[in-house]
C-alpha cells in the first residue's frame, strides 16, 4: 500500500478530531499572520515618503509652527528646486467627532506639482472659466484653485462618508476654533499605496486668513530638491541657517519624518511579538494533544503494522507526516486567508497608517511555523510509536 | 439525581497529559486576555489618577486637549482672583496656570525620538496636586532655569538625569530632581516654573490651562455656568478628573478593542482544542456513560455532568492563565497618547476584576467547548454502547 495513502486514511479515521484540530490551527495561524501584518504595516509606514524630498519642521516639536518668512530663505538654498507648505488642521466632523480623518491646509500652487508623482486627480468640478494653471499642475484642479473654500478629497474618504463632488462639508476646528465650511471640488487617487486615499486638502491661504488672523505660521515645509544626492548636506545647511532664530528647524528626509511617527508607538511591536509567540505555543499544545490521542488510540494497530513488517523508521515517519499534514493544511488556509481578508478590508487606522497588508514573507513564515509546530507536536508520539514493542502493543487493551 | 462532582474531578486528573495541554491552551488565551485588560486599565489609571474631582480646570472653548487650548494671561488672572478658589496652608490661592508644550527628545537606549510634555506651573502650586512627591534631588527653585523630571521618563529619554542639562529651544535647563505622582500621567512630564519656561519656549502670554482647587466641590455646576457665560473668558470649565479620563478614552478603547479581537480569535482555537479533549473523554468512557444511564441517571444529568467536567478543565486553564498574567503587573511600558501627542509611560495593572473576567472567560470557553461532546454523551444508544468491547 502506498505510504502517503496510508497517512491519508489515518487522517480520515477520526474525521471530527482531524477537522477540529485543523480548524484550531487555521484560526491560530490566521491570528499569527494578522499580527505579523500589523508589523508589516508598521514597517511599511517607515518606508512611506520619498528619500529625495526633505521636510523641515520646528526643532522643538511638530506642534510648534514656523514663520512664513522662512519660505524664501529655504527656497534660496542651493539644491532646493521647489518649496511647499503644509499645516495639520485637526478638524472634526461635528456630526460625528469619532469619524476621524486627516486634513491638511496646503499651498496648492506648489503642493500639487510636487506630489504629482504620488497622486492623480480622478474627478473634478468643471471650472467656471478658463484660467492659466501653474506648470506641472493638473488642469482638472482649475475649479479648486479658483475657489477659496474648496477642498480636494481622497477617493476612499469620499466613499466612506458617501460624499459627493460639489458637496460642502462643515468641520469644527479644534486647533483653529470656529466652523469651517469646505466644498469638495476635486477627488484624488493615490498612485502609490502608501500615500493614502483618505486625506482632505484645502487652501492654506484660507486657514491663514481665517484661523491665524493672517499672521501665517507654517506647520512644515516640504522641499523638492534639484540635487537629491546632496540631501543630507542641504538639510544641514538649512538647519544651520535657522540655528539661532526664533524657531530653530529640524530638516530630514520625508521618509525619516514619517518614521518618526512610527517610533511613537513605543513598545507596540514588542507586545505584538510576545502575543504572536503565545499564539504559536497555544497551537502547539492543541496539535500535540491531538497527536497523543491519535497514537494512544491506535496502539494495537501499530503492533499489527510492525508485525506485517513495517520498520520502526517507517512508523516514525508516518506519524510525523500525519501531524505535519494537519498543521500544514490548517496553517496554509489560515495564513493565506489572513492575507486575503485583511488586505481586502482596507483597514488603515483612519488614514494614520498605510493600508494594512500582510506580506507573502509573513504568510511564508506562518506556514513555516505551522510545519514546525506539526513536526514538534508529532515528535514524541512518533518516537513512542516507533519504539513500541509488538508484544506490548498487541497485548494492550483500551 | 445529579452525578457527584468528585466523579468529574477524578476524571479530569485521570488523564494528566491531555488535561494539562488543553488547560494550557485555555490558559494562554486567558493570559493574553488579562494582559490586554491590564494594559488598558493601566493606561487609564495613569490618566484618571492625574485628575482630582476637587479641582476644576479651564480650557479654551472647543479645545479637546491641553495642546489645542490657549488662555491668555489676562484671562488667567481673572480666574486666579475668583472667590470660589480655595487657599492653601500658606494663605495663597491654590491655582496654577499651566503652560503645556510638547517637545521632541531622543530616547535613551533605543533609536528614535518621541514627544514629551513640558509643563510650566505656578511655583508654590504643588498643594493643588498633593500626589506629586520628589523622590530624588530637590524641587526646582522658582525663577531659575531648573526643572524636575517625572521618574517614569527619566530613564527613557536622554539628558534627564539629575545634574544634566536639557535644551528647550535656545536655552539649557538643569534637571534638579525626579518626582513621582502616584502613577499619574504627570510622571511622564517635565515640570518647571511657567514664568521662566514661557519666554524660553516663546509662548507669548498664552497658557494652555488653568487649574484650581474648589473651595466647595459642590459649587462646580454653578461656577461652570457663571464662567462659561462670561464673555471675557471664552472658556469651558471641567472637573480635572473628568478631563483626564476623557483623555484616556480614545487609546483605552483601541487597546480594549485590539485585546478583545485577539482573544476572541484565540478563544475559538482554544475551544476547538477543548472540544477535542472532551470528545476523546466521552469516547473513552462510552461503556461507563451507558452504565450510568442504565443505573437511572437521566440523560440531562449526564449531559450536565460532562459540561461541568469541561468547565472544571477550562477553569483549571483559567487559573494557569491568571498565574501567567500576574507577573506582568507593574511592568512599565510606554506609548504615545494621541490626545496629548506625547509619550505616556504607565504600568500594567492586573486588577482583581481582570482576573475574575479571565476566569469567567475561561468558564465560557469550557461551556462552549463542552456542549457538543456532552450532548453526544447524553444521547448514546444504550444497547450498542454496552455491547461494545
Amino acid at each position: 500500500m502506498n505510504f502517503l495513502k496510508l497517512v491519508l486514511v489515518n487522517l480520515g479515521r477520526n474525521k471530527r478530531r482531524t477537522f477540529l484540530t485543523t480548524m484550531s490551527v487555521m484560526v491560530a495561524l490566521f491570528l499569527f499572520c494578522a499580527l505579523g501584518g500589523v508589523l508589516d504595516t508598521l514597517n511599511a509606514a517607515i518606508e512611506v515618503g520619498s528619500e529625495t524630498r526633505l521636510v523641515s519642521r520646528n526643532a522643538i516639536s511638530l506642534i510648534f509652527p514656523m514663520p512664513l518668512s522662512y519660505r524664501e530663505r529655504i527656497a534660496a538654498t542651493p539644491g532646493v528646486s521647489n518649496v511647499t507648505i503644509q499645516n495639520w488642521f485637526g478638524g472634526q466632523d461635528p456630526k460625528d467627532p469619532r469619524n476621524f480623518f486627516a486634513q491638511f491646509a496646503v499651498d496648492g500652487k506648489t503642493f500639487f506639482p510636487i506630489y504629482a508623482s504620488d497622486m492623480e486627480i480622478v474627478d473634478a468640478s468643471p471650472p467656471q472659466m478658463q484660467v492659466a494653471m501653474p506648470s506641472g499642475m493638473d488642469p482638472k484642479l482649475a475649479s479648486y484653485m479658483m475657489e477659496r473654500t474648496a477642498c480636494v478629497v481622497g477617493e476612499k474618504l469620499m466613499l466612506k462618508n458617501k460624499w459627493k463632488l460639489g458637496q460642502t462639508i462643515t468641520l469644527a476646528g479644534t486647533i483653529y476654533p470656529g466652523e469651517w465650511p469646505l466644498t469638495i471640488r476635486a477627488v484624488y487617487r493615490a498612485k502609490n499605496k502608501s500615500f493614502g486615499d483618505e486625506t482632505m486638502f484645502f487652501h492654506w491661504d484660507y486657514l491663514s486668513e481665517k484661523g491665524m488672523g493672517g499672521s501665517g505660521s507654517v506647520g512644515v515645509y516640504v522641499l523638492q530638491l534639484s540635487a537629491p544626492d546632496q540631501a543630507a548636506d542641504i538639510a544641514r545647511k538649512i538647519d544651520a541657517t535657522f540655528q539661532n532664530s526664533s524657531a530653530a528647524t529640524r530638516t530630514e528626509s520625508e521618509r525619516a519624518f514619517q518614521a518618526g511617527f512610527v517610533s511613537m508607538y513605543g513598545n507596540l511591536p514588542f507586545v505584538i511579538r510576545v502575543i504572536g509567540l503565545a499564539v504559536a505555543f497555544a497551537i502547539l499544545l492543541v496539535a500535540a494533544n491531538t497527536m497523543v490521542m491519535a497514537i494512544r488510540e491506535r496502539t494495537n494497530e501499530f503492533g499489527v503494522l510492525k508485525t506485517l513488517g513495517f520498520e520502526d523508521g517507517t512508523v516514525f515517519r508516518m506519524v510525523l507526516i500525519e501531524a505535519a499534514a494537519i498543521t500544514l493544511i490548517g496553517g496554509s488556509i489560515g495564513a493565506i486567508g489572513a492575507k486575503l481578508l485583511i488586505e481586502n478590508s482596507g483597514f488603515n487606522a483612519g488614514g494614520m497608517l498605510p493600508p494594512m497588508s500582510v506580506h507573502w514573507r509573513t504568510v511564508g513564515t506562518g506556514i513555516g511555523v505551522a510545519l514546525l509546530v506539526g513536526a514538534v507536536s508529532g515528535l514524541i508520539p512518533a518516537w513512542q510509536a516507533s519504539k513500541l514493542r509488538i508484544v506490548d502493543a498487541l497485548r494492550r487493551v483500551n | 439525581m445529579a452525578i457527584p462532582l468528585s466523579y468529574n474531578l477524578r476524571n479530569v486528573f485521570q488523564r494528566p497529559v491531555s488535561t494539562l495541554t488543553t488547560a494550557l491552551g485555555v490558559g494562554l488565551t486567558v493570559a493574553i486576555f488579562i494582559g490586554a485588560l491590564a494594559l488598558a486599565s493601566g493606561f487609564q489609571a495613569a490618566l484618571i489618577k492625574s485628575g482630582s474631582s476637587d479641582n476644576a480646570m479651564a480650557l479654551r472653548k472647543g479645545a479637546g486637549s491641553e495642546i489645542s487650548s490657549g488662555i491668555s494671561r489676562d484671562q488667567a488672572n481673572i480666574l486666579r482672583a475668583l472667590p470660589g478658589v480655595a487657599t492653601g496652608s500658606d494663605g495663597r490661592p491654590l491655582v496654577s496656570a499651566d503652560l503645556v508644550v510638547v517637545t521632541n527628545k531622543p530616547r535613551l537606549g533605543q533609536p528614535g525620538s518621541s514627544n514629551i510634555t513640558v509643563r510650566g506651573i505656578d511655583p508654590g502650586s504643588l498643594g493643588l496636586r498633593p500626589q506629586i512627591k520628589i523622590v530624588s534631588g530637590r524641587m526646582f527653585a522658582p525663577g531659575t532655569d531648573e526643572v524636575i523630571v517625572g521618574e517614569r521618563i527619566a530613564k527613557r529619554f536622554e539628558n534627564c538625569g539629575i545634574g544634566e542639562r536639557i535644551r528647550f529651544q535656545q536655552r539649557d535647563f538643569t534637571v534638579v530632581g525626579h518626582f513621582t505622582g502616584d502613577g499619574a500621567s504627570f510622571e511622564s512630564e517635565i515640570w518647571g516654573d511657567n514664568a521662566v519656561l514661557m519666554p524660553a519656549l516663546q509662548r507669548d502670554n498664552t497658557f494652555q490651562s488653568v487649574t484650581f482647587r474648589l473651595k466647595d466641590p459642590a459649587s462646580f455646576a454653578a461656577l461652570e455656568k457663571q464662567l462659561e457665560a462670561d464673555p471675557r473668558l471664552g472658556i469651558q470649565l471641567r472637573r480635572e478628573s473628568e478631563f483626564y479620563s476623557s483623555q484616556s478614552e480614545l487609546l483605552g478603547n483601541i487597546i480594549r478593542f485590539m485585546g478583545v479581537f485577539i482573544t476572541v480569535i484565540m478563544a475559538v482555537g482554544a475551544v476547538f482544542g477543548a472540544m477535542n479533549t472532551m470528545y476523546a473523554a466521552v469516547g473513552a468512557r462510552t461503556r461507563e456513560i451507558a452504565t450510568l444511564l442504565v443505573l437511572g441517571f437521566t440523560p440531562l444529568s449526564v449531559m450536565l455532568s460532562f459540561m461541568i467536567e469541561s468547565v472544571i478543565l477550562a477553569l483549571f486553564g483559567g487559573l494557569i492563565g491568571c498565574l501567567l498574567a500576574l507577573p506582568i503587573n507593574g511592568i512599565v511600558t510606554s506609548t504615545t497618547n494621541f490626545s496629548s501627542f506625547s509619550e505616556l509611560a504607565f504600568a500594567f495593572r492586573v486588577t482583581p476584576q481582570a482576573l475574575i473576567a479571565g476566569l469567567v472567560f475561561a468558564a465560557l470557553m469550557g461551556l462552549v467547548g463542552g456542549f457538543l461532546p456532552s450532548l453526544r454523551a447524553a444521547r448514546q444508544p444504550l444497547a450498542k454502547s454496552l455491547r461494545e468491547s
